[in-house]
């Protein structure tokens, strides 16, 4: 069975076709990043107009690469920003009433999930699940590709979020999270302390808000006429501080999905998600999650962030359980 | 004409949050607080307790809306809708997603950084004005700019 994919709850226009949840025949990408960068930040206007423009060629180029033949169109619609996710659906029911096809409504967050089992054998559940992109931050125990509980997620700031946020404190390009990445490369993650914000023992929960803000503070003082003593940083000074609020967010999210494996009985790991496309994320997992005996499933980088493939993939399971949509689908924000 | 502003102190972030629960309690539908302060000043906390007074949702439930730009919670008293212009250019990237329709609505709206999209602001909103003054104490001012504005800030004088 091929499914066509379509997300577009973000900055990224995509489309894929996925043999029965698994084999990806096709999987395309349009950025808007590009504009975004020019702008310093995503513009829902320019957003909605740069998916509308990309929607019908990236489509197009995922049903020719993939062949002929599609049974059922997949499409995320929900959460995201809703003006991009409403030409989404509109683009995937009109699909699916032209052509007779069934339709399937995904969830962002738990494709993310999806992306592990992509281009694998067997379904790697049961597992823990961790989500960590510029919107999420949120850890599953996952039963199955449809069934999965939320164990803890961010009470303010998503890790992505967090990263943004603090390459702008440091004057460090848009988007943040690959700018904090190549800065730590050249800092040590011990020059500056930042306090982890477990939330308690037993918390599953996240806040990076707070680590957000001691970076401020670090950086420009705090009190009346802090703008004004705002330091001039060196090159190295920066780099030290963004290896040090790196570690600081890669420790917290680290340690809270392997106690969640010990504590929920599971050995297996996923991350998924835009941030997991992070260097020293990955590199912390891979030790941690051996040194734990742990089976780790870090997707291959173009599955982590946002991609079509995912979607189509996790439909299937929708289409062979009984989860098909009707016409009247509702993007939700 | 402005009406007086009104100023006082926060010296945690759960004193923040029991701020934005007097102004959740206080509010009518149609309301709307635009907050401005720099990157950790407690915007998100004081809409944290927005979302409590109103009953739509924990403090807990409540993330930063930066990345999709608008969070609706709808369990409430009246709905809460939480904006955040911090990706944004202006005014103008607001309105595109619908921000008039939501800002006149049937709730509470709470717009996050709103000097950065002033002009999509109903001229008659309780402006929230947050500085950091230590580590952890905040001054709030809150500034009304029309009648509905000053009758949500005296309920929340009053405590809400």
């Amino acid at each position: 069975m091929k499914i066509l994919g379509i997300e577009t709850s973000c900055d990224e226009t995509c489309a894929a076709v996925v043999a029965d949840g698994r084999r990806v025949l096709s999987n395309v990408v349009a950025s808007q990043t590009d504009v975004h960068r020019k702008y310093g930040g995503v513009v829902p206007e320019i957003a909605s107009r740069a998916h509308l423009e990309a929607l019908v060629p990236v489509v197009g180029e995922a049903l020719e690469q993939a062949g002929a033949g599609i049974d059922a169109v997949a499409v995320v619609h929900r959460p995201g920003l809703i003006g991009s996710l409403l030409l989404g659906v509109t683009a995937a029911k009109t699909l699916a009433w032209l052509h007779d096809l069934p339709l399937v409504g995904i969830n962002h967050v738990e494709s993310h999930i999806y992306a592990a089992c992509l281009e694998r054998e067997a379904l790697p559940f049961p597992c823990v699940g961790l989500v960590v992109s510029g919107g999420h931050t949120s850890l599953y125990t996952c039963d199955g590709p449809r069934s999965q509980t939320l164990l803890g997620a961010t009470t303010d700031d998503a890790a992505g979020e967090a990263f943004d946020k603090v390459a702008s404190i440091l004057g460090l390009p848009y988007p943040g999270g690959p700018s904090i990445d190549s800065a730590s490369e050249r800092g040590s993650p011990k020059a500056v302390h930042f306090s982890r914000p477990w939330l308690g023992p037993d918390s599953f929960d996240f806040s990076f808000s707070g680590v957000k803000t001691a970076v401020l503070y670090h950086v420009r003082g705090y009190g009346a006429g802090a703008k004004t003593r705002r330091t001039d940083l060196t090159e190295q000074e920066i780099a030290d501080v963004a290896a040090s609020f790196q570690e600081c967010v890669v420790d917290v999210l680290v340690t809270k999905t392997l106690r969640a494996a010990e504590v929920c009985g599971l050995d297996r790991i996923i991350v998924g998600g835009g941030v997991a496309a992070n260097r020293r994320l990955r590199a912390r997992f891979e030790q941690e999650a051996a040194a734990a005996g742990l089976d780790l499933i870090l997707p291959p980088m173009p599955y982590c962030t946002d991609n079509a493939a995912m979607v189509a993939g996790l439909a299937y399971h929708y289409v062979q359980g009984g989860g098909v949509a009707g016409l009247d689908l509702e993007a939700r924000a | 004409m402005i009406a007086a502003a009104w100023t006082t102190e926060s010296h945690s972030a759960r004193e923040t949050i029991a701020l934005g629960r007097r102004i959740g309690r206080a509010a009518r539908p149609g309301d709307v607080a635009a907050l401005v302060g720099e990157l950790g000043s407690g915007k998100t906390r004081l809409a944290k307790g927005m979302a409590e007074g109103l009953g739509a949702a924990s403090a807990r439930e409540v993330t930063s809306p930066s990345f999709v730009i608008c969070h609706e919670y709808l369990g409430g008293r009246i709905p809460f809708y939480h904006l955040d212009a911090y990706r944004l250019r202006g005014e103008a990237d607001l309105v595109a997603i619908g921000s008039d329709e939501i800002l006149a609505g049937d709730g509470l709206s709470a717009l996050e950084w709103a000097d950065r999209a002033a002009g999509a602001l109903p001229p008659d909103h309780l402006e929230v004005r947050l500085e950091v003054t230590g580590r952890d104490a905040r001054r709030l001012t809150f500034t009304p700019h029309g009648a509905q504005s000053e009758r949500l800030l005296e309920g929340v004088r009053s405590g809400g």
